[in-house]
């Protein structure tokens, strides 16, 4: 599993039940049924996700995110977590409010655009970064809201919620002492776990 | 012997299981003694534990899938999807398909003889409905011998049927795909099927029902609703890129003869239904459709109405659907997550509107074999050679 799935894997409560937002494969959510008795859906707009996602027996959702979550109801879920969606989202601030109005905790993982190596691409060659974790070309990315450590926290305090945790993932390993020293620089995946500050 | 494609199930006879037990209808009548005409595909196992139960629409029948001779024409109605390596895999699974009471095709029904009187039951057929359809099929699943189905799948009002099936008998569904159906019909929708009813009623054919009695058939009647209906299953943008605006000559004749060629469609579809389905049966199977509503009892909230099922779902909609569009689909699926159900909702791209459930569609077959496929694995059905 990627990094950042190994660790909200061991983030997410037994038994919880909860959304995974833009699910993929549902290797996540498959994953997490197995391991820990978790109930929920998968939401998805990829055909053959969806696809592998009933073959896996996960079940799905077709909904375009950028539709909200209006399907579904204030406090229905215990957690809502997003992998590497948020950038592609058309208003996240927007998508934040509303995972934290289904549930009153989430997980949110997004490439770092202040990623050391996103810096040298773009401070340094001068051209758009292309990497792992941002594998698309300008022209054809789903991407359109990049951000950063700094950006997301500075989003959170403005909307004041709570950031519980917070963790980096480079490559395929979670993030080491330099990480530790200087996320905003050498994280390249960013693991937010957020709550509204009037949870119980 | 004849040739078949290799992916069908090849020929197949109809067979017919007549009840003795009377069955207490939901409109209050009993029906004394009925028979059901069914089809079967594919091996029941040793564990009986592989059967699936296919629930026909509207103007459908237990003819699923094969060919009853070798110069029919067309296969079963749902063919694209059953057979050896189709998404219902006859290899892997028992399928049943019947036709329901009040049909037209073997059934007991309104052109069957009332033993009480010795005429033709013809209008004085008790009103049936999906729960009245659910609990005669669940006869003949004993019948066969099937204690639980491995999956119960129906298109339309079909599909309709596998919501009750997963309320009635929670026990007796692993898994039900619910395929372009609703959790009831709008007002428009019911608008529509009471236009198509006095289409019927009022043909001079009709006879208040007993037109069989007086040797006619409420042809004319049964054409204009079958027109109406036709209309409503496909989509604006399939019967624009069919017909168009063409014209069947060069000319304008500024008369009422057929001069569109979506006009001739509509009559030829008409014409041809008219003579092969009754109109009693119409009647029935409309109101049945309009009956439909699980959530009444409770209060019209579809969560609670749907907490008593065990199973697993898969809602599919179409988006070009205006019959029963994908909002409707929505809605259902909707309610089982709110119960905190199993479900998967998909929403197929399909240009071809409500008829798409009877079509073959790559998205649409990949869906519905990756759930077939998971449903074979968790029961573990081996394919046979």
């Amino acid at each position: 599993m990627r990094a950042d799935l190994e660790l909200i894997h061991r983030w997410v409560p037994e038994g919880a039940h909860i959304l995974d937002l833009a699910c993929g494969d549902g290797t996540l959510l498959e994953a997490l049924a197995r391991d820990k008795g978790v109930t929920g859906y998968g939401l998805e707009i990829d055909p053959e996700g969806i696809t592998a996602c009933i073959a896996k027996g996960v079940s799905v959702i077709e909904q375009n995110l950028d539709e909200g979550l209006v399907h579904f109801e204030d406090d229905t879920y215990d957690l809502v977590i997003m992998t590497q969606a948020l950038q592609a989202l058309r208003r996240p601030d927007r998508m934040l409010d509303e995972m934290l109005r289904v549930a009153d905790e989430c997980i949110i993982t997004f490439p770092n655009f202040a990623y050391w190596r996103h810096r040298v691409h773009l401070g340094i060659r001068g051209y758009m970064p292309v990497s792992k974790s941002l594998p698309h070309a300008w022209y054809d990315t789903p991407n359109i809201h990049l951000s950063t450590f700094n950006d997301f926290e500075h989003l959170c305090r403005e909307k004041g919620l709570r950031i519980t945790d917070r963790a980096v993932g480079i490559g395929d390993r979670e993030g080491h002492w330099a990480t530790r020293l200087w996320p905003n620089l050498f994280g390249e995946i960013a693991i937010f776990r957020v709550e509204r500050q009037d949870r119980r | 012997m004849p040739e078949f494609p290799d992916d069908s199930v090849g020929l197949v006879t109809p067979q017919t299981a007549h009840f003795d037990d009377p069955l207490a209808l939901a409109c209050g009548r009993t029906l004394p003694a009925y028979d059901l005409v069914y089809e079967t595909y594919g091996t029941l196992n040793a564990e009986r534990s592989n059967a699936v139960l296919i629930c026909h629409a509207l103007s459908g029948h237990h003819h699923a899938a094969g060919y009853h001779d070798a110069d029919e024409r067309k296969p079963g109605w749902w063919d694209a999807h059953i057979g050896p390596g189709k998404s219902i895999d006859t290899n892997r699974f028992f399928v049943v398909s019947l036709n329901n009471l009040g049909g037209c095709h073997g059934s007991t029904g309104p052109n069957s003889t009332n033993a009480a009187t010795g005429r033709l039951w013809g209008p004085d057929f008790p009103m049936v409905t999906v729960s009245d359809w659910v609990h005669s099929q669940a006869r003949l699943a004993d019948r066969l011998g099937i204690e639980r189905f491995a999956a119960v799948i129906g298109g339309s009002l079909g599909g309709m049927q596998a919501l009750q099936w997963s309320l009635t008998y929670p026990e007796r569904v692993a898994n039900a795909a619910i395929i372009a159906a609703t959790p009831k019909l709008s007002a428009q929708n019911i608008a529509f099927n009471e236009v198509a009813r006095q289409a019927i009623r009022s043909d001079p054919d009709f006879h208040d029902g007993w037109y069989t009695e007086h040797g006619t058939a409420p042809k004319r009647g049964l054409k204009l609703a079958r027109m109406v209906g036709h209309i409503t299953y496909l989509s604006e943008d399939a019967m624009g890129s069919k017909f168009g605006r063409d014209l069947r000559s060069e000319d304008l004749n500024f008369g009422y003869d057929v001069e569109f060629q979506v006009e001739s469609y509509l009559r030829y579809q008409g014409d041809t239904f008219s003579t092969a389905f009754d109109a009693n049966t119409y009647l029935l199977m409309t109101k049945a459709l309009d009956y439909f509503d699980p959530a009444a009892e409770h209060g019209g909230v579809l969560a609670d109405a749907v907490a008593p099922s065990r199973c697993t779902f898969l809602v599919v909609s179409f988006t070009s659907d205006w019959r029963f569009p994908p909002s409707r689909s929505r809605e259902l699926a909707n309610a089982l997550t709110r119960a905190g159900k199993p479900v998967s909702y998909v929403n197929i791209d399909s240009p071809h509107g409500h008829d798409a459930f009877l079509l073959p569609e790559p998205r649409y077959q990949a869906v519905f074999s990756a759930f077939m496929s998971r449903v074979a694995r968790e029961l573990g059905l081996e394919k046979r050679a």
